[in-house]
């Protein structure tokens, strides 16, 4: 049972990201059977029913199953940690999201393992989806699926706000708030945002289909273009929600292996919130092929290509990061460069899709395959796989080898761009996507054999890195607390940090705390240390307000069960009582270790 | 690298379907933009690359420890990101403003000289010609078009949504149940062109293909007498046999052939299928064998398309495929 009820955000967040990387393998086979498919013209490896079932797979299972979660997972573990607190808020809730997410992830898989998995595409465009052209249940799978996991990520986002904004640690006033940390909670308000509009959607093709409203029949006084717009309201947000998580992980590596603090730590959290409004201003670059009037697209052509300001900014502060530091050329920074290299590109061919003439060349073609890889899996993929090989000690307590991690880089890096690049080109050659084979008249053949061959490459390059992970975590060396001498809160802690984090709350006075005090970290003392017990904090400057029992008990209370009424009354008066008190902790290390003892006795 | 992306896009780009080996004059006009573009983009990401690569390699004293700072460094740090982000700005102004006035030239046809209505269905496209009146005519798959003129396509989707896209002539626009839209075409040189459907439209999005051929003004008035006669009379006894099993089995239902008693709309009309280059949306050459085969079995050779198989003999499937293939 306990495995069942857990709520401690660390032990949710690793199913997470265990889950997320199983569906991001599963995702990765059927890309695979797609390239398999492609590598020839008129090729009957897989049937045309059978193809549409699985890009909408592949598609729909990244998106919505792979880089959504693992990048809401990463911030559910590391949130709490980075900001010093003992658990993430709301933690009943986080385990709801989880298994509401495994619920729509094996609600897909199954309908795939039985044939009968939605063939409408990710972005399921009625009439296509709607009740007349899409036979069966498969549509409805979809969107049963989007709403799942939409609750799920909104839960998450939610917890996230709730935990930067009140559990920050004493002294973590907003100008010293981690970058990881301000990229999470920029996400966490897209999401709170952007996801309804997805969620109502889905609700509305539901009841489209199964009870006979018309939202989307022309026949009836409804609207085809309504789904885009509502959909890519949703759909353009979504890039940002995977993407900011991947820049906060970014600025974390960049910091500790340039070894010195990012630069210009305002203009980076400008450029995040700048993004994160920005986003929601260009869903109809999406749309540019739909016939709206030609001045209201040119606004959104201005409003995409103004997104570049914001995220070229965020690359010239890294490189200036890495121009005044001295790197240290480790996995996560081999990454991360990686990251440098391919994002430029994929946001250079997003700045071009933003035209819309050139657009209405490329839309929906292999170019904007290739230009969305280059940003999903350059830009968000690449920095995931650096973070991974960056935390894995402190979530493991082992490190992962750097030996099979340079080969995992390199394969990686080089298999990606040799896949995704000539697709550009592809792309202008005339190769739409979404088609099941081609004729073997049109010239695409040897590019598409040659992507074919040089997707094994990339693959490779993954089967390193799981293999890695999975070795790394019986075999790899033992990790201290903070193996790669890092500046944020997490890494003073345990590797793997006990369940309740932190025996005492760290005080910070400064943007990097271990660097800032090597010596000894300030810790508030006062706190209970026999249960999980937590500072509540002011949103701008994080004074403390109350300490606040997350342990499950005040949580209870708030859903309505009356059984640990009396306990959350007690944490009120604890409340009251404010008997906290700062105190300077010179042997930080011994401090916690007691202090441990004490809360396991 | 760089050279290695203008030798593959040399290679890649020239053929019957593709954005770059241009004909057409909005086509033209979108790929000075595309090289625009492509040029400054390129220089963009050479200079974010080398920078990267000196950060990373340039010899450099010892740092002290991680959080102390040179406040000069930091201010010397500030003006560059600064001047790139402005550099940023110029570029990201410069790339809005020539997208708008692209935009603006491609809209500013003057006057059509020619309307035609295209049908997107599942998966085919149903052409016809509206105006002037005496260019009136039905056909499918298959658009020509006089060298020179603009012409005025008015695009909708029968079901659900497709996409015209004739890369070597124009970007492409959508065919939106409930939604007309419509798009300009103009070919500067004679040619035939491919074109596809870009919105994905269901099992055989994949098989959507059409071409638009152009043509000099006067070839194009011949065509254009010709698709408007009705189908002549065979004359030939195995054709008339087929003519005889056209009519008498379930094609007619769906086939319109002008001048005999075959009226269906449900599929392409077929007065005069033997006269174009493919059949089934771009699938298989016109040929006797090839009509044979895709009547004999079209859902092997397209799955999921909408035309059933009709059990014929042997005799009853060679007199038909030679009645279709006479019609051009």
């Amino acid at each position: 049972m306990g495995f069942l009820t857990t709520v401690d955000h660390k032990i949710i967040a690793r199913r997470y990201i265990i889950t997320s990387f199983v569906f991001l393998a599963l995702g990765g086979v059927l890309a695979l059977l797609m390239r398999l498919q492609l590598a020839q013209p008129e090729a009957r490896v897989l049937s045309p029913d059978r193809y549409n079932q699985i890009f909408t797979m592949h598609g729909a299972n990244m998106m919505f199953l792979f880089a959504v979660p693992v990048m809401e997972a990463m911030g559910v573990y590391l949130v709490p940690l980075m900001v010093g607190t003992r658990n993430i808020a709301f933690p009943r809730l986080n385990a709801f999201s989880y298994w509401i997410f495994l619920a729509g992830g094996a609600l897909l898989w199954i309908a795939f393992a039985l044939d009968m998995a939605p063939d409408v595409g990710w972005f399921a465009y009625v009439p296509l989806s709607g009740p007349q052209y899409g036979a069966g249940k498969r549509a409805d799978i979809w969107a049963q699926m989007i709403t799942f996991t939409e609750i799920a990520a909104l839960a998450v986002a939610v917890e996230i706000v709730v935990t930067v904004l009140k559990q920050r640690a004493p002294g973590m006033s907003l100008d010293r708030i981690p970058l990881f940390v301000w990229s999470m909670l920029v996400t966490s308000f897209v999401v709170i945002m952007a996801m309804p509009a997805i969620v109502f959607l889905s609700t509305s093709l539901i009841l489209d289909r199964l009870v006979g409203t018309h939202f989307f029949n022309p026949a009836e006084g409804g609207d085809v273009l309504l789904w885009q717009h509502l959909f890519w309201f949703f759909g353009h947000p979504e890039v940002y929600i995977i993407f900011l998580p991947a820049v906060g992980m970014v600025s974390s590596i960049v910091e500790t292996f340039a070894r010195r603090p990012v630069f210009g730590y305002l203009a980076m959290v400008m450029a995040l919130i700048a993004t994160g409004m920005l986003a929601f201003g260009l869903w109809v670059h999406h749309m540019f092929a739909t016939g709206l009037p030609r001045l209201s697209e040119s606004f959104f052509t201005a409003s995409s290509m103004a997104i570049a300001i914001p995220a070229g900014i965020q690359v010239f502060c890294w490189l200036a990061t890495l121009w005044d530091g001295a790197p240290l050329f480790r996995t996560p920074l081999l990454f991360v460069i990686g990251f440098i290299v391919t994002f430029v590109i994929g946001g250079l061919t997003g700045v071009m899709a933003a035209s819309v003439p050139f657009d209405t060349q490329v839309h929906d073609t292999y170019f904007v395959v290739a230009h969305f890889h280059y940003v999903l899996i350059g830009g968000a993929v690449f920095p995931l796989l650096g973070g991974i090989y960056y935390w894995f000690p402190k979530i493991t307590g082992r490190m992962m080898s750097e030996t099979l991690g340079k080969w995992a880089f390199w394969l990686i890096f080089v298999g990606f761009n040799l896949t995704f690049f000539p697709m550009h080109i592809l792309g202008l050659a005339g190769m739409p996507r979404r088609i099941y084979t081609y004729q073997p008249d049109m010239p695409w053949y040897g590019l598409n054999m040659f992507v074919s061959i040089s997707s094994l490459v990339l693959v490779a390059g993954f089967f390193v890195f799981f293999v890695d992970a999975i070795r790394s975590v019986r075999a790899g060396v033992s990790a201290a607390e903070n193996p790669w001498d890092a500046p944020t809160l997490e890494w003073a802690t345990a590797s793997p940090p006990p369940s309740y984090n932190f025996a005492q709350i760290p005080v910070v006075n400064g943007l990097n705390p271990l660097w800032d005090q090597p010596a000894c970290l300030m810790v508030a003392s006062g706190l209970r240390t026999d249960r999980r017990e937590l500072i509540v904090s002011t949103v701008a400057a994080a004074n403390p307000q109350v300490p606040g029992g997350l342990t499950g008990k005040f949580d209870l209370a708030i859903l309505g069960c009356s059984r640990d009424h009396r306990d959350a009354d007690r944490v009120d008066l604890h409340a009251v009582g404010g008997r906290l008190g700062i105190r300077s902790s010179c042997s930080r290390i011994d401090r916690l270790v007691l202090a441990q003892g004490n809360a396991r006795g | 690298m760089l050279a290695l992306t203008a030798v593959l896009m040399l290679a890649g780009c020239t053929g019957w379907q593709s954005a770059i080996d241009v004909q057409g004059a909005a086509a033209i006009s979108i790929k000075q933009l595309i090289f625009l573009f492509v040029a400054v983009c390129s220089v963009v990401w050479a200079m974010v690359m080398a920078v990267l690569i000196r950060a990373l390699w340039r010899g450099r004293e010892e740092r002290g420890r991680p959080a102390d700072l040179d406040p000069q460094t930091e201010r010397r740090m500030t003006r560059a990101v600064i001047a790139a982000t402005a550099v940023t700005v110029v570029i990201v102004t410069v790339f809005t403003t020539a997208s708008f006035f692209t935009t603006r030239a491609l809209s500013l046809a003057s006057h059509d000289d020619l309307t035609i209505k295209v049908r997107g269905q599942q998966w085919w496209w149903s052409v016809e010609y509206l105006s002037p009146p005496e260019r009136r005519l039905q056909t499918a798959n298959e658009i020509h078009i006089p060298v020179g003129q603009n012409v005025r396509l008015q695009l909708e989707g029968a079901d659900v949504i497709h996409s015209f896209w004739v890369p070597n002539l124009a970007g492409k626009q959508d065919l939106i149940p409930g939604r007309p839209n419509t798009l300009t075409i103009r070919a500067e040189r004679p040619g035939v062109y491919r074109g596809q459907c870009a919105e994905f439209c269901g099992l055989q999005h994949a098989h959507m293909a059409f071409l638009v051929i152009a043509e000099e003004p006067a070839a194009f008035e011949r065509w254009v007498n010709s698709q408007q006669q009705s189908a002549t009379d065979p004359s030939d006894a195995d054709v008339i046999a087929g003519q005889q099993v056209f009519l008498s089995r379930p094609c007619a239902a769906c086939h319109a052939i002008r001048g005999t008693s075959a009226t269906g709309t449900t599929g392409p009309d077929l007065t005069h299928v033997g006269g174009r280059k493919y059949i089934a949306a771009g699938l298989l050459e016109t040929t006797r064998g090839s009509l044979a085969a895709w009547i004999a079995d079209p859902q092997t050779l397209k799955p999921g398309n909408n035309m059933p198989m009709v059990p014929l003999s042997a005799d009853e499937l060679r007199s038909v495929s030679a009645y279709l293939a006479s019609l051009k």
